[in-house]
């Protein structure tokens, strides 16, 4: 480590956000990706390995992503549930990667839900 | 993918450690990688969590999920369920003493619900071994804040304002203490740190030091820079080698990043800070002693004044903070005094941070806001007394401290209801007792311990201890006299006003906060010969209730000395001429039937 200066204190901090919202809360958005047998079978892996490259590629800091067991419509795995703070939830189905990428950008980053693979809106919150 | 998702936060202390967090840790990392979470998954060792009764022990965020008495072969499982399928675990979840039911969030079990966390803000939520990690939590803004936007002045001004106190026990007034240095003119001075911990009982400086070393050294350059000092120590017992290898790799970080050493943040300001080990002797806890301990001397006390803050190390001007002061002491410049005093009371402001330990049911690291009554602690947040037994005394203040009765559970915890009981705050040790302990072996216990610690120096502590001390052993081993209590008391006054420091002129203590309030026990050891709580062997006779005994053959087959004879479902019998009194039929008894008689029974019970 070179010698720190004060701006160089606010910049590790600020590099260190997105771990810390994991610890500390203070999240945005939390994106549950559904894990179930089901799921799994389906290729839920592949789009929580695809959302999570996506969060990666565009340095954001306020979204965290978990699994949860299997959402109970197995027909239409893989699932995921996005919950932006003080707005109804949606959950998705049939997903693939290619899918939650889209997701990721036009509803968790630009706010507007991808009606077309949309389940269900309003759904339970989980924060 | 730098990226994760999830963060288990698995405990490091030396608790946790003991009981396996590094194996936990490599079938951890073994698993997250055979189900391919490697790069979603971090593993992250954290200083000591609190909850040490159930090491190793981590938590789980996002989901806040924490887990208790983690084991190697249930890593597999673990991960399958709550890391690939995220089903959180139940199997290795806190569950309630008494209802058995689960408690799955960390912010719902009792344990963490009750705390407020400031000195041990950090624990468990950083890696102690990482400097990026400290100052992600806002470190090393406070000492960026004093080096270049205010005065030694100001910086005094703030924490004489906040109303802290010196958390190693006496509670001094710490910008008191500054002010007093700051205003001696000196080339050097030095800034100390009092790492040493030698209560029974008590880890709280232990934890800190382990948890968040850079919160201590934050604070002690604060204080370096209100005093106008230069040099700093840290002295720490070498029986505590997980925090000597943090606070020394922390150091190290500081050097290396330009926050020890020349010019720290290019503000113009210097201080050099380096580790003393020290050998592990209680006196050298007191001030003068660990002055001289660090001179290389032999660890003894002198008389004050001159006080260290204008003799004190080498002679030169020097004030010595507690671990747990020291690691408060940047959220006190970074929020002010006025935060600062929001909680607590007028007199005592801020928290405390206690070691539980003893007779209840969670036992661990706590920290309470100042004035939080006794009975919050020990029920609430200790989860009561183990095996649902009756609550008798908790010891406070070690060594120097003394036994809080029942009756005065209800007190708020501050420096000045405390002394009122007779204990003291101390460093923070509280070590709960229920009604299978004898106060007088309680006594007898603590002035083994300062018997032992005397230095020599002064003939009333060295002399008075030994006497105090074979005094209890008498009244414990049945030769105890009618005038003893008298005498102890008396005893017990001249020492602690002819001693020369702190360890001799706190010593008695013990003995008279049990006196205070169990008279009636060293009344019934002298007069009686009985010790009712069963514990001084030569003062107790175990019998058998045969109205309530089930015959059920548990005792019998907790008898060290086959003492115990009877047929099954029959009321047993105990020798009396093999039994050891060794209390192990009397623990293990289910039914209550194990009757403690005074010594003189056991003739009378042999002839029946």
């Amino acid at each position: 480590m070179t010698r720190l200066t004060i701006d160089d204190l606010l910049k590790i901090k600020e590099k260190h956000q997105a771990e810390f919202t994991l610890r500390e809360g203070g999240y945005r958005a939390k994106v549950t990706v559904h894990m179930g047998t089901c799921g799994i079978a389906a290729g839920a892996r592949a789009v929580m390995t695809a959302l999570m490259d996506e969060i990666s590629n565009a340095s954001v800091k306020d979204v965290i992503v978990t699994t949860s067991g299997c959402a109970g419509l197995c027909a239409r795995e893989p699932m995921a549930t996005v919950e932006i703070i003080n707005q109804p939830p949606v959950k998705y189905c049939d997903l693939n990667e290619d899918k939650i990428k889209q997701i990721f950008k036009e509803h968790i980053i630009a706010g507007t839900p991808v009606e077309k693979y949309v389940l269900v809106a309003g759904c339970e919150t989980t924060y | 993918m730098e990226n994760f998702r999830a963060n288990i936060m698995l405990c490091a202390g030396t608790g946790c450690v003991a009981s396996g967090t590094m194996k936990v840790k490599f079938a951890l990392e073994k698993e997250l990688k055979k189900t391919g979470l490697e790069n979603e998954i971090k593993v992250v060792l954290t200083g000591c969590n609190g909850y040490c009764a159930q090491g190793p022990v981590m938590s789980v965020y996002p989901d806040d999920i924490f887990y208790q008495a983690v084991s190697v072969d249930e890593i597999p499982k673990l991960v399958e369920e709550h890391f690939l399928k995220g089903r959180p675990y139940e199997k290795l979840m806190f569950k309630e003493p008494e209802k058995k039911s689960a408690v799955p969030l960390m912010k719902d079990i009792p344990f963490f619900k009750h705390q407020v966390l400031r000195v041990l803000r950090n624990k468990g939520l950083i890696d102690p071994e990482k400097i990026e990690e400290y100052i992600a939590r806002d470190g090393y803004q406070a000492a960026a804040k004093v080096l270049t936007q205010m005065t030694p002045e100001d910086v005094i001004n703030v924490i004489k304002d906040s109303g802290i106190r010196g958390r190693g026990g006496a509670g001094f007034p710490t910008g008191m203490k500054w002010e007093f240095c700051s205003k001696v003119r000196s080339d050097v001075k030095f800034m100390l740190c009092n790492g040493d911990e030698g209560d029974p009982g008590a880890f709280m400086d232990r934890s800190v030091m382990e948890a968040d070393p850079h919160a201590v050294i934050e604070g002690m350059i604060i204080g370096a820079r209100a005093i106008g000092s230069h040099n700093g120590y840290i002295y720490v017992r070498a029986e505590y080698p997980l925090a000597v290898k943090r606070l020394q790799l922390a150091i190290d970080q500081c050097y290396e990043a330009g926050l020890l050493g020349k010019n720290i943040l290019d503000s113009g300001f210097d201080f050099d800070l380096e580790i003393y080990q020290g050998a592990g002797a209680f006196v050298c806890g007191e001030e003068t002693a660990l002055m001289r301990s660090i001179e290389g001397k032999r660890g003894m006390p002198r008389p004050r004044p001159p006080f260290p803050a204008h003799k004190g190390l080498w002679d030169k001007p020097s004030v010595l903070n507690n671990v747990e002061t020291l690691a408060q002491i940047s959220l006190i410049i970074m929020n002010g005094a006025d935060w600062y005093k929001s909680l607590g009371t007028e007199k005592s402001t801020g928290t405390k941070v206690f070691a539980l330990t003893g007779a209840v049911n969670n036992i661990g690291l706590i920290e309470v806001p100042m004035g939080t009554p006794l009975k919050t602690i020990i029920f609430d947040i200790g989860g009561g007394i183990k095996k649902g037994r009756k609550f008798k005394a908790v010891q406070m203040g070690g060594p120097s401290g003394g036994c809080i009765p029942e009756s005065l559970i209800d007190i708020p915890v501050t420096y000045e209801d405390v002394v009122k009981t007779g204990a003291i705050m101390g460093s923070g040790g509280m070590v709960v007792m229920d009604d299978n302990n004898c106060m007088v072996s309680i006594a007898k216990f603590f002035l083994e311990f300062t018997a032992d610690e005397s230095c020599g120096k002064c003939v009333p502590c060295r002399v008075g201890t030994r006497i105090l001390l074979d005094m209890l052993i008498d009244i414990t081993e049945g030769r105890g006299k009618e005038s003893d209590i008298e005498t102890l008391e008396d005893l017990s006054l001249d020492i602690i006003a002819a001693s020369l420091c702190g360890l001799g002129q706190t010593a008695p203590n013990p003995i008279l906060t049990t006196i205070r309030y169990f008279k009636d026990e060293y009344e019934s050891h002298i007069k009686d010969k009985w010790c009712k709580a069963g514990v001084c062997r030569s003062l107790c006779t175990f019998m058998i209730d045969e109205k309530t005994c089930t015959g059920c053959g548990a005792c019998m087959r907790a008898c060290p000395a086959k003492a115990i004879t009877g047929e099954k479902k029959k009321p047993h019998n105990i020798m009396q001429e093999v039994c050891v009194h060794c209390r192990n039929c009397y623990e293990t008894c289910k039914f209550n039937s194990i009757r403690i008689l005074p010594a003189a029974a056991r003739e009378t019970v042999k002839k029946e």
